[in-house]
């Protein structure tokens, strides 16, 4: 090993040096973020106080309770850091840091120069400044060592005095009597985890491990420890007098960041060590990560904030330099086997909130949501978690919830979800149950992936095996299953969201720059906004198109090769590459003509399925790509836009032209609605229907904008979906004429497809901005109502239908097969 | 047609089209005896060709978005390197590659699959 750095940036194979201090869970993870995005920019190497390969710290109470072994709970092997070149140095503590020589030292004498360095060097146990607290049998609950103490004690010893009754001091208290120990906890306040859980789900949960068969010291302060001769704990003094017999004492009293080195090397410390939002230290060359940093005031003791400040140091020591740590919203759970316990935000309230309680004592269910207005600000759930999660992203998005109020606190499930069989407890599912039913994921297939890739987060399980990454309703479900198997379920806490990993922007900030900056096309707002890929990605691309298109209608260039294959050849593609073709029939009516036209088309090209959608027209499937021109030149109808995130149907019943009980005529307004808006592009695809009359034959109530005719008019209601959340739509006004339908809907339609994100379904789009925002937007202000109205039918006004577009020869390749020539 | 043996028609190189006869980031497919060819072209008008079937579920990589020197399937959304015909991670597969040379203007092809351990076998424009 050198000895003596050279000055400029030169390690073996000429690449600067980075040491990491820490071998810890935040070091490692900065590593992998690193080598996963620049792998090839240091030489690394690594220290670790502890003689162990780097392992899942939070895992250690299932390994105390005896439910896993140490090995199952490695993240990284030696192996891990032979194949990635890293230097390993473990079972000696950094002494020095150099920040003059730039070396890093250890208690062993290995000194390694460095050229950046990434301090992880975690947190310890807090210690009560009392006497005794050196005596033998006095441990913290920190690390591998603290663990194999204590089932080494549990082994001879039989009673155990765990004082803090917080998150670690109830796994270790459980853990021990799991091992066969009387164990006893020593509170201080009054109730048990009072930084996680209000009184109430404090008691639930001090009973269920009452049963357990632990005791409970509450409101109790420790004085003294008590050792025998030979310097062993043997007994705890309590304030008031009472003495507990004790062969194991548990200190599990907070923890306190690690900062020693960095004081001794000179960097800025407070509680914790000073980083700023790119997690570096006042030296510049000197990053810090996980508990043993102070970012902006806070320090963390949670594996979530841990894995965001990874994501962040591995940016900016790969020199991308775009990346920000803006602080971490936690929620906390329990990892004790059996007891389902979920705590996020301010659970206890103050004179400004509101409180929706579900208390359920015999059936050990507690719920507690707190809001703040029309936001859900902190939860408590005791015994049911599954919508923690859900609850959690809720408030993380600031999601104004006065729509769901009613029905919050029955749970995510309730809101009409579809295909995951009411299961809601992950831990008693067999291996074989399916968990994800949009991608037929089973629990055992995540478990697996869970290990195998050693994943924490739930976007790196949705993208290892899909579950929960298509309709979301079975998030609940697999965060579980990564809790009880990786014993961390971390999501991001959401900054704004970029578009896509090509920018930081978000929607709204690239509709706002081509609006205002007057942008035409694609180049443009790349070149404009500093894309990092040159053009692009599949996510971005469309969304820029469409951004584009409806922002300045006639005049921003369309790129057919940003549009998804369907609208690109006009058709939709199946699942052996053919084609599926629907004509556009108004409102649901056709001709025995136009039946005559598909059925010709049917035989003369093979066709072999026809088939009625669910809005009221004709699907044929399974035609070839190279066909699709002749196919619509021969039905000779217009295009039903299938293809496209565009007006779809417009769902009618037959009205008070024929049915007795019809009280309007739904058919003629659907066809004049139809006829009025179609070609119109949206974010996402958009669906009308006309009914006419309260029995609502059309199905209304599950459309982006759905019409009921009641005697004295019009009933307009917005926002439902059919889809995998069935939502009903929501009563927006009641208006006397067609014409007033017209103009309503056009007018809600462009708020919707000036102001929704790219794929956001109108349901999406009213929940984010809010209905009351809609209605004074488009019911309100008449002035405003026009202006939208009147700006939708400029967009639409010549658009021509694009089955009968002439097309250029070039675009009209599209269909044709390469023609080839063999040559010698 | 010509009357030769399957191995020496596949091995010959075809001439396919003109690269301007290929839409920009798009492509187009040539039936080929062994099954489709999707023939790329990239925004920087590098040619690429890759059999027409995704490893995943055998979508038609030809009707897939391309971005960069990548493809996303039109099917699943799997990601396809245009040089490698490699799966991006975490999916894993390969779609075996074919040997297109731009001449002149020209696009020429080998209908043969190629080697697995072959060089990228892009062509410039």
């Amino acid at each position: 090993m050198t000895q003596h750095r050279q000055d400029g940036d030169s390690g073996a194979r000429g690449r600067p040096r980075l040491v990491v201090i820490g071998n810890g869970m935040a070091g490692m993870r900065t590593l992998e973020e690193l080598l996963a995005i620049a792998p090839d920019t240091y030489d690394v190497t690594v220290f670790g106080a502890e003689p162990h390969p780097n392992y899942n710290r939070i895992l250690l109470s299932p390994v105390l309770a005896g439910e896993q072994a140490f090995e199952d709970i490695i993240l990284n092997g030696p192996d891990w850091y032979a194949a990635h070149d890293i230097r390993l140095h473990t079972g000696s503590p950094v002494t020095m840091l150099d920040r003059v020589r730039r070396t890093v030292s250890n208690e062993a004498g290995v000194s390694v120069p460095y050229d950046r360095v990434l301090i992880a060097t975690g947190a310890r146990p807090g210690r009560l400044p009392i006497p005794g607290v050196d005596l033998a049998g006095v441990l913290g609950y920190r690390d591998i060592a603290d663990t194999e103490s204590m089932i080494a004690a549990a082994a001879t010893a039989s009673r155990a005095v765990v004082i803090g009754g917080g998150l670690l001091g109830l796994e270790a208290a459980n853990g021990l009597r799991c091992r066969g120990m009387d164990v006893t906890v020593v509170h201080l306040p009054a109730t048990l985890m009072e930084r996680q859980l209000d009184a109430a789900a404090g008691r639930l949960l001090q009973k269920s491990l009452a049963a357990r068969g632990i005791r409970f010291v509450l409101q109790a302060q420790t004085s003294a420890l008590i050792g025998d001769d030979d310097g062993h704990v043997r007994a705890v003094f309590l304030a008031d007098g009472t003495r507990l017999a004790a062969d194991l004492v548990v200190m599990a009293v907070g923890i306190a960041p690690n900062v020693d080195l960095a004081q001794r090397a000179g960097l800025h410390c407070r509680r914790g060590i000073v980083v700023n939002d790119t997690l570096q230290t006042f030296d510049p060359r000197i990053y810090a990560v996980g508990e043993c940093v102070e970012h902006r005031g806070q320090t963390y003791g949670l594996v979530a904030p841990l894995f965001e400040m990874a994501k962040v140091a591995a940016n900016h020591l790969a020199a991308r330099g775009y990346s920000r740590y803006a602080g971490s919203v936690t929620a906390t759970k329990l990892k004790v086997t059996g007891i389902d316990l979920f705590s996020a935000g301010d659970f206890e309230g103050n004179e400004d909130t509101e409180e929706i309680v579900l208390s359920d004592p015999g059936g050990g269910t507690y719920k507690k949501l707190v809001l703040q207005g029309d936001r859900l600000v902190g939860s408590v759930l005791y015994g049911d978690t599954v919508d923690g999660s859900w609850y959690f992203g809720l408030m993380r998005d600031r999601r104004n919830v006065a729509e769901l109020r009613g029905r919050l606190m029955f749970g995510e499930a309730n809101l009409g979800d579809t295909g995951h069989q009411g299961q809601h407890r992950a831990a008693t599912m067999p291996d074989e149950a399916e968990v994800c039913g949009c991608n037929g994921v089973c629990k055992g297939t995540i478990v697996r992936a869970i290990r195998e890739h050693k994943l924490f987060a739930l976007e790196d399980v949705r993208r290892h095996t899909k579950a929960s990454a298509s309709c979301g309703s079975c998030t609940g479900l697999v965060e579980q299953i990564l809790m009880t198997v990786a014993g961390a379920d971390y999501s991001a806490t959401p900054t704004a969201k970029p578009l896509c990993g090509c920018t930081d922007r978000t929607h709204a900030d690239v509709r706002h720059a081509i609006r205002d900056a007057h942008l035409l096309s694609i180049p443009a707002v790349m070149h404009f906004l500093e894309w990092r890929t040159p053009d692009g990605c599949a996510r971005c691309r469309p969304a820029l198109n469409y951004y584009l298109l409806s922002t300045w209608p006639h005049e921003a260039q369309d790129d057919p090769q940003s549009r998804y294959i369907n609208e690109r050849a006009l058709a939709n593609i199946q699942k052996d590459g053919s084609f599926s073709v629907v004509p556009r029939m108004w409102g649901g009516t056709t001709s025995a003509a136009e039946l005559r036209r598909i059925a010709d088309v049917v035989d003369r090209y093979r066709i072999p399925t026809v088939k009625i959608t669910g809005g009221q027209r004709i699907d044929l499937l399974g035609v070839q790509k190279q066909d699709l021109p002749a196919v619509w030149r021969d039905l000779d109808m217009p295009s039903g836009h299938a293809y496209a995130k565009a007006l779809r149907t417009v769902k009618t019943c037959v009205g008070s032209e024929w049915c007795r009980f019809g009280v309007q005529d739904s058919t003629n307004l659907g066809i004049d609605l139809e006829r009025a808006l179609w070609r119109m592009v949206a974010p996402h695809k958009v669906k009308l229907a006309v009914s006419g009359c309260p029995r609502n034959c059309a199905e209304s109530g599950i459309k982006d904008v759905g019409i009921i005719g009641v005697e004295s008019g019009w009933e307009i209601y917005v926002a439902g979906n059919g889809g995998i959340k069935t939502e009903v739509a929501q009563f927006f006004v009641k208006v006397k004429t067609a014409a007033e339908v017209l103009e309503h809907t056009g007018a809600f339609l462009q708020l919707y497809r000036e102001e929704g994100h790219y794929l956001e379904r109108t349901v999406h789009f009213v929940a984010r901005v809010g209905l009351d925002y809609c209605r004074r937007q488009v019911v309100d202000d008449e002035a405003r109502r026009r202006e939208l109205f009147d700006r939708l039918m400029f967009a639409l006004r010549d658009l021509p239908d694009p089955w009968r577009v002439d097309q250029p020869a070039g675009a009209r390749s599209e269909y044709a097969l390469l023609g080839a020539t063999a040559t010698p | 047609m010509s009357d030769a043996s399957a191995t020496e028609r596949d091995s010959a190189w075809i001439a396919l089209c003109d690269v301007d006869e290929l839409p920009r980031a798009g492509a187009r497919v040539f039936r080929a005896t062994c099954g489709d060819i999707a023939v790329f072209r990239t925004i920087d008008d590098h040619v690429f060709a890759l059999a027409d079937r995704c490893p995943h579920k055998g979508g038609p990589l030809s009707q897939g978005l391309v971005c960069g020197h990548t493809v996303t399937c039109p099917l699943h959304a799997w990601v396809i390197a245009l040089d490698s015909g490699e799966a991006q991670a975490p999916d894993a597969g390969r779609t075996p590659r074919h040997a297109v040379k731009v001449d002149a203007g020209r696009v020429w092809l080998q209908a043969a699959r190629m080697p697995e351990d072959a060089d990228a076998p892009s062509a410039r424009a």
